[in-house]
């Protein structure tokens, strides 16, 4: 096997020259990625960071489907994924929005929206739609985030607490075996201490699973505490990149000393 | 007191007949939040396809199966345009209606009017006529009505408590949610419309055959009165949440047909009906945001004085 394509078998995800511009040919026109590259490796848990506009939505959108990419190619485990749509990528990856009300249904009770996220991947015909026997096995799940939601079963999502939903949603998402989960900011609309709630729950999530993770936050500590690679995104480019021992030794002045840099740059 | 009697048929009738389209309408807008106006098409069109194959002599619940099919093809037209080719919900809906009317003269052989007149029904065959020629005399079409109802309403709830209803509502709910599940919204919406639409054309068919005629032109104002019994429904039962939406949108419509029938009763001219249903519909349309703004400030009311 030659040394290319070992390295290529331990990529879970690489963009290779993917260009994006937004309203082509319009005084609108934005030309956000121009020969965009980045390979993420199996296994890690990664942190984003960058101002606003800075492309991390669309690069997560563009990995994700919600966005079709100009030109280029996507891969995730050795699979081009470019052609996939949407909901056929979303059988391998798991997502969680910055909006607690986008990763469950807020009509539906737990119970249902357990049971949806359950059967995940499976056929859904006119087979019963919420299968008793795994009552347990949910209630287990949700005692996981000391939130008492294991004796909510039967209320509607729409009446839990944000920091409740997205914890729920986070569950939702990693249901299922995948290889792949998004976080966009899905601590930002969180108090602190439900922020911190989450974060851990996301750490166990990630361990349990050995998932690969792709974190975009604006909570430089975060950033910082979670994860073994951080970088940061300026005007649709990599800007700054740490990995394990370098990523380790980091803090949030660091991070804070480099945002100004870019902004100096900018000439703000 | 007989005239009270005759009339009360006649509401709790016609609120069950048309009450099945109103099942068919919450499953598309209540259930999958879809505007669908091509229930004004496809509610004559069950009636026209239902007086055009009795009068070809097939059986009356044979002609049942296929209106309902028939409907699920409209539907699945308004699905399509607005999935696949990315056309509005509304104006899917009134490109199919339009289009449906072209169809219904075909089915009625350019007839604007087809009689069934003395031809078998399922009100005066079989289970109806025996009814019919016992005492229970015209009751006979509202035990039937109430029948038919029932089972559609029963098949109706098993099927939202099964992983595919289970997912239709998902659609209406969140379908970002959907897609994160793996599974394509479009193709849940296509199948939310043609039940939707196949319950429109059942009632249409049901209908028919009781009144033992088919108006092509049956269709005006059907998308409203359905909405308003959906409406009407939710609020007078919805507070309790102990009634399914099936029945809210039935019972929804016998009191709207109540309202209907009472007006005609106090004098107004049918000239006047259609206006009357859109009046109808926009109280109800207002009441009942007005009473969710209420109980909503109810809520916080009741959480500051916590
Ligand atoms: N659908 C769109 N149409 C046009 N421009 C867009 C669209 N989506 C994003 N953009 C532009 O692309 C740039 C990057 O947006 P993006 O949402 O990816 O930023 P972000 O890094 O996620 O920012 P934030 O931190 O505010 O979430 C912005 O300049 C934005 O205006
Ligand atoms: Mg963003």
């Amino acid at each position: 096997m030659s040394s290319e394509q070992q390295s290529a078998n331990e990529m879970m995800v690489t963009f290779e020259h993917v260009n994006k511009i937004f309203n082509p040919g319009s005084v609108n026109e934005v030309t956000l990625f121009n020969d965009f590259n980045l390979k993420l490796r199996k296994g890690n848990f990664i942190s984003v960071v960058g101002s606003n506009g800075s492309g991390k939505t669309t690069m997560l959108n563009l990995l994700c489907g919600s966005l079709p990419i100009d030109s280029g190619k996507i891969t995730v485990d050795g699979e081009d994924i470019t052609r996939l749509k949407e909901f056929e990528r979303a059988g391998f990856i798991g997502r969680v929005y910055q909006d607690p009300s986008a990763g469950t249904c807020p009509e539906l009770t737990i119970m249902e929206n357990l049971a949806l996220a359950d059967n995940k991947g499976g056929s859904f015909l006119l087979q019963r739609g919420i299968n008793r026997q795994r009552r347990d096995y949910y209630r287990t799940l949700l005692e996981q985030l000391h939130m008492g939601l294991e004796d909510k079963l039967g209320i509607q999502v729409k009446s839990l607490s944000g920091g409740q939903r997205q914890a729920l949603a986070l569950l939702i998402a990693t249901m299922t075996p995948l290889k792949l989960l998004i976080l966009d900011e899905h601590t930002a609309a969180l108090d602190p201490k439900s922020a911190e709630t989450v974060m851990e729950l996301t750490q166990q999530v990630v361990e349990e699973k050995n998932v690969t993770t792709l974190m975009v936050t604006h909570n430089l500590k975060f950033a910082a505490d979670y994860g073994n690679r951080l970088f940061m995104m300026h005007r649709g480019n990599v800007v700054f990149d740490v990995m394990d021992e370098a990523k380790r030794s980091i803090s949030i002045k660091d991070l804070t000393a480099r945002f100004d840099e870019i902004s100096i740059e900018d000439g703000n | 007191m007989d005239i009270f009697l005759g009339l009360l048929q006649v509401v709790l009738r016609e609120g069950m007949i048309y009450g099945i389209m109103a099942m068919g309408v919450y499953i598309t807008y209540k259930v999958l939040n879809f505007a669908d106006l091509s229930v004004d098409g496809s509610f004559p069109l069950g009636a026209c396809t239902a007086a055009a194959l009795i009068t070809a002599g097939v059986d009356p619940w044979i002609a049942c199966f296929v209106c309902f099919a028939a409907g699920c093809i409209a539907g699945s037209v308004t699905g399509m345009l607005h999935v696949k080719l990315h056309i509005s919900d509304l104006m899917s809906g009134i490109l199919v209606q339009t289009a449906l009317y072209s169809v219904n003269m075909v089915v009625t052989s350019k007839k604007a009017v087809l009689s069934i007149f003395n031809m078998p029904t399922i009100f005066s065959t079989g289970l109806g006529g025996m009814m019919y020629n016992s005492a229970l005399d015209q009751w006979a079409w509202v035990i039937m009505a109430l029948i038919i109802t029932i089972v559609v309403k029963i098949l109706l709830d098993l099927y939202l408590k099964t992983r595919s209803g289970l997912l239709l509502r998902a659609v209406g709910s969140n379908e970002r949610f959907v897609v994160s599940q793996g599974k394509d919204p479009g193709n849940m919406k296509i199948i939310g419309l043609m039940i939707g639409n196949g319950l429109v054309a059942l009632s249409g068919c049901v209908l028919a055959q009781q009144k033992e005629s088919a108006d092509a032109s049956s269709g005006t104002g059907m998308v409203v009165m359905a909405l308003a019994a959906v409406i009407i429904g939710e609020a007078v039962f919805g507070r309790t949440k102990k009634l399914r939406g099936t029945t809210m949108a039935v019972t929804g419509m016998i009191i709207y047909r109540c309202c209907l029938t009472a007006a005609m009763q106090l004098g107004l001219d049918t000239i006047y009906l259609k206006a009357l249903m859109s009046g109808l519909f926009i109280i109800a349309l207002v009441g009942s945001r007005l009473k969710n703004e209420r109980s909503a400030r109810n809520v916080i009311r009741a959480a500051e004085r916590k």
